[in-house]
């Protein structure tokens, strides 16, 4: 997928104008937010819990190379085939692959964020596939033709009115009002598709190296039925999903149902160690994971390598006002809100998506809810740092910048030139208070006054002050 | 520490321009705390925008100039949670390839404070001179309150001032809209964001919005003024201090 990103104010301005949208992102904050922060005061060790989630992640990233061996070790000896995938190419030639050799037709996935990076599904379809998405989300938004755009509700965008139309137009029938009976129609619609499924493609939540083990988390037990129904079961991760023991899977689910909608735990965690043995009934014959690195074993020990943390909650965008506002797709790439204002330049380059670290007034929301503590307002500034060198933002931009530094970095010519201005916008400003427009002001004046200064400045009342006093 | 510390005030290029009452409130209230006021020159900016923009050689070429200037005082204290946030969480992040000036940032970070949480937790100030007889609400700045915790302290000297009710808004920790130039940047979810965050004000049925950071408090009159609606708007220490003789923020000054 193409990023969209420099048109992010463009596309923003869009859909601020869009009503359904506005009532859509409006449920997050009632929701999943306020999900959070019950679930963080009811649980005394949240706080030593998310300590423990960045010891064991940083941990890992630390030592990955160790990790990712004995994880591959136990996997391979669980019966599973390991496919490491240097990039997006790599990795979709490989389930392409593996697709091929099982004959598919029709393959039926469970969300996968990995899936989205690499663009998957408009892949497979392109080498004539059917792919089917089984999260209720990503079957809404495959439906409608559009793209996730929040990490765990992909069509958090979309109010049930726009839903009911859209299966009404697809599935037939009268519409719908009622959210169980959309649901129950997805779920009669979904059942036959995953029997008619050859392969079944999961992301992961976890990996788990001292086990092998594949650990995914949903709330509707479609990635169990995605992995355990087709004869193949091909798993798509990231290296840094791997952790060192079950146990510390387990402190990071802890925080990860919490983190993401306020839920102690998802309705559904599964930890799939390798495919059917012989003396079991049900599994796919088959296990395959294609483990991607696309640029993230770079990021080790480098300045982004605390981004490496992120378990995919989603909190950061659920609280951010700018995602609220502007929603998921104004980000215009896979990854949204401010984890993806840092993901994406990673993945999709700097200069074409430089718009996105600056579409944050720094308000930190992020960082105070992220459970494994990436500070992302410094990484987002990192980034900006990266687009200043290269000189990707607007030269008005740049020369109001180097403008203003020129003045600052004089004091007795910016005392000076401020003085002359104060006074006079100060003499202008005396009947109104506030001006409604101003020459370069143009940003600021759209929708709001400019306050007027007092006249003098703080300097001068200072020197008048200790005038009178001696 | 000496009992009548010496207190570099950093008045912030915002409150030198726009508010300087601020600055005298600051002042006053600083010296009701027992510290004595100086106005060290040079101090333009802590170097904000540029470090926002990414421009780190600018940051740190306005913080070599005005860090021998702060360097000899106990206290460096600032009306402004960001600009304090920038001298206190971030000026120790310059300088990587500067270890001398490193050292110096670093030495000089851990005494710059915040006006406010500085009254209250460093010189335990209790009592403050303002009177005013008002319903209001105060609204949360984002980096004085996540980088610098600045939360209890406001709401402390406030309940102190007599004749004053609090009456706090929903989400006032929610941004503004503010955010340096990403106010000018992405003007439309700015717009979204400030009234979102005045609608929350309203809502308390206050007749004044008190917050500690001027480029918010610039934001929110300013919308407030384009919609023509009343609700007045001050920084705290105006408020903490007494100092009411000017006009609120974006009011009209004087009669016809």
């Amino acid at each position: 997928m193409e990023p969209q990103s420099l048109a992010f104010r463009e596309r923003a301005a869009a859909a601020l104008q869009d009503p359904h949208l506005a009532t859509a992102l409006r449920r997050l904050e009632s929701g999943w937010q306020r999900g959070r922060a019950r679930a963080a005061a009811a649980l005394p060790e949240f706080e030593a819990l998310r300590d423990a989630a960045v010891a064991i992640k940083d941990h890992v990233l630390e030592n990955l190379d160790l990790y990712l061996e004995i994880f591959e070790r136990r996997f391979t000896a669980t019966g599973g085939v390991l496919h490491w995938a240097r990039d997006a190419a790599e990795a979709r030639a490989i389930a392409l692959r593996i697709c091929r050799e099982a004959g598919a037709r029709t393959v039926t996935k469970s969300k996968s964020m990995v899936a989205e990076e690499i663009g998957l599904n408009a892949f497979l379809e392109a080498n004539g596939l059917t792919v089917v998405e089984t999260d209720l989300g990503e079957y809404i938004v495959q439906l409608a033709g559009e793209v996730p755009s929040h990490l765990v509700g992909p069509a958090v965008h979309m109010t049930r009115e726009r839903i009911a139309e859209l299966f009404a137009r697809h599935h037939g029938g009268p519409l719908k009002r009622d959210s169980a009976e959309l649901v129950a129609e997805a779920r009669r619609v979904l059942r036959r598709r995953y029997l008619e499924a050859d392969v079944g493609i999961t992301g992961a939540n976890f990996l788990v190296a001292e086990t092998g083990s594949i650990v995914t988390v949903t709330n509707e037990g479609n990635a169990e039925l995605t992995q355990g129904l087709p004869r193949v079961h091909l798993c798509i991760a990231s290296l840094e999903k791997v952790v060192p023991t079950v146990e510390d899977a387990f402190t990071l689910l802890r925080l990860l149902a919490r983190s993401a909608t306020g839920q102690e735990f998802s309705a559904y965690t599964t930890f799939l160690t390798g495919p059917r043995r012989r003396s079991e009934r049900d599994g796919p014959e088959a296990m395959h994971l294609i483990l991607l690195d696309n640029g993230r074993s770079a990021m080790v020990g480098g300045p982004f390598r605390e981004m490496l943390r992120c378990i995919r909650c989603g909190a950061c965008m659920n609280h951010c006002p700018v995602y609220l506002a502007a929603g998921g797709h104004a980000y215009g790439w896979v990854y949204v809100g401010p984890m993806g204002s840092v993901l994406t330049p990673q993945f999709a380059g700097i200069e074409r998506t430089w718009t996105l670290p600056t579409a944050s007034t720094f308000c930190g929301r992020c960082q105070e809810v992220c459970p494994v503590r990436i500070p992302l307002p410094k990484l987002m500034r990192l980034w900006r740092e990266e687009a200043h060198r290269r000189r990707l933002p607007p030269p008005v931009a740049r020369y109001g910048l180097a403008a203003w530094a020129f003045l600052a970095e004089r004091p007795a010519l910016y005392r000076f030139v401020t003085r002359l201005a104060v006074a006079g916008l100060g003499l202008l400003g005396r009947r109104h208070g506030r001006f409604s427009r101003l020459p370069l002001a143009g940003g600021w004046t759209v929708s709001r006054d400019l306050p007027a200064p007092s006249g003098t400045t703080f300097r001068a009342l200072w020197k008048a002050r200790a005038r009178s006093r001696s | 520490m000496p009992d009548q510390p010496r207190v570099a005030l950093f008045v912030t290029c915002l409150v030198d321009l726009f508010r300087p009452s601020v600055g005298l409130a600051a002042v006053e209230l600083l010296e009701a705390a027992g510290c004595r006021v100086e106005l060290p020159e040079p101090q333009i900016c802590c170097g904000q925008p540029a470090f926002n923009s990414g421009d780190r050689q600018t940051t740190e070429n306005l913080a070599r100039q005005f860090i021998p200037a702060l360097e000899p005082y106990d206290y460096v204290v600032a009306p402004s949670g960001s600009c304090a946030g920038i001298l206190r969480t971030h000026l120790g992040e310059l300088f990587d390839s500067d270890p001398d000036w490193k050292m110096r940032a670093t030495a000089l970070a851990a005494r710059c404070h915040e006006l406010v949480s500085f009254l209250v937790d460093v010189r335990g100030m209790r009592t403050v001179p303002g009177r005013l007889t008002a319903r209001v609400t105060y609204h949360d700045s984002c980096s004085g309150l996540r980088e610098l915790g600045v939360k209890a302290q406001p709401r402390r000297l406030l309940a102190a001032v007599s004749g004053l009710e609090l009456v706090e808004m929903a989400r006032s920790e929610t941004c503004c809209g503010f955010g340096g130039t990403f106010c000018v940047k992405y003007p439309e979810i700015s717009t979204r964001m400030v009234d979102d965050k005045l609608a929350d004000a309203r809502a308390t049925g206050a007749e004044l919005l008190l917050a500690g950071d001027l480029g918010c408090l610039l934001n929110m009159a300013g919308r407030l003024a384009r919609k023509g609606e009343r609700m007045a708007v001050r920084h705290v220490a105006e408020v903490l201090a007494g100092r009411l003789e000017d006009p609120p923020i974006a009011a009209v000054r004087e009669a016809g």
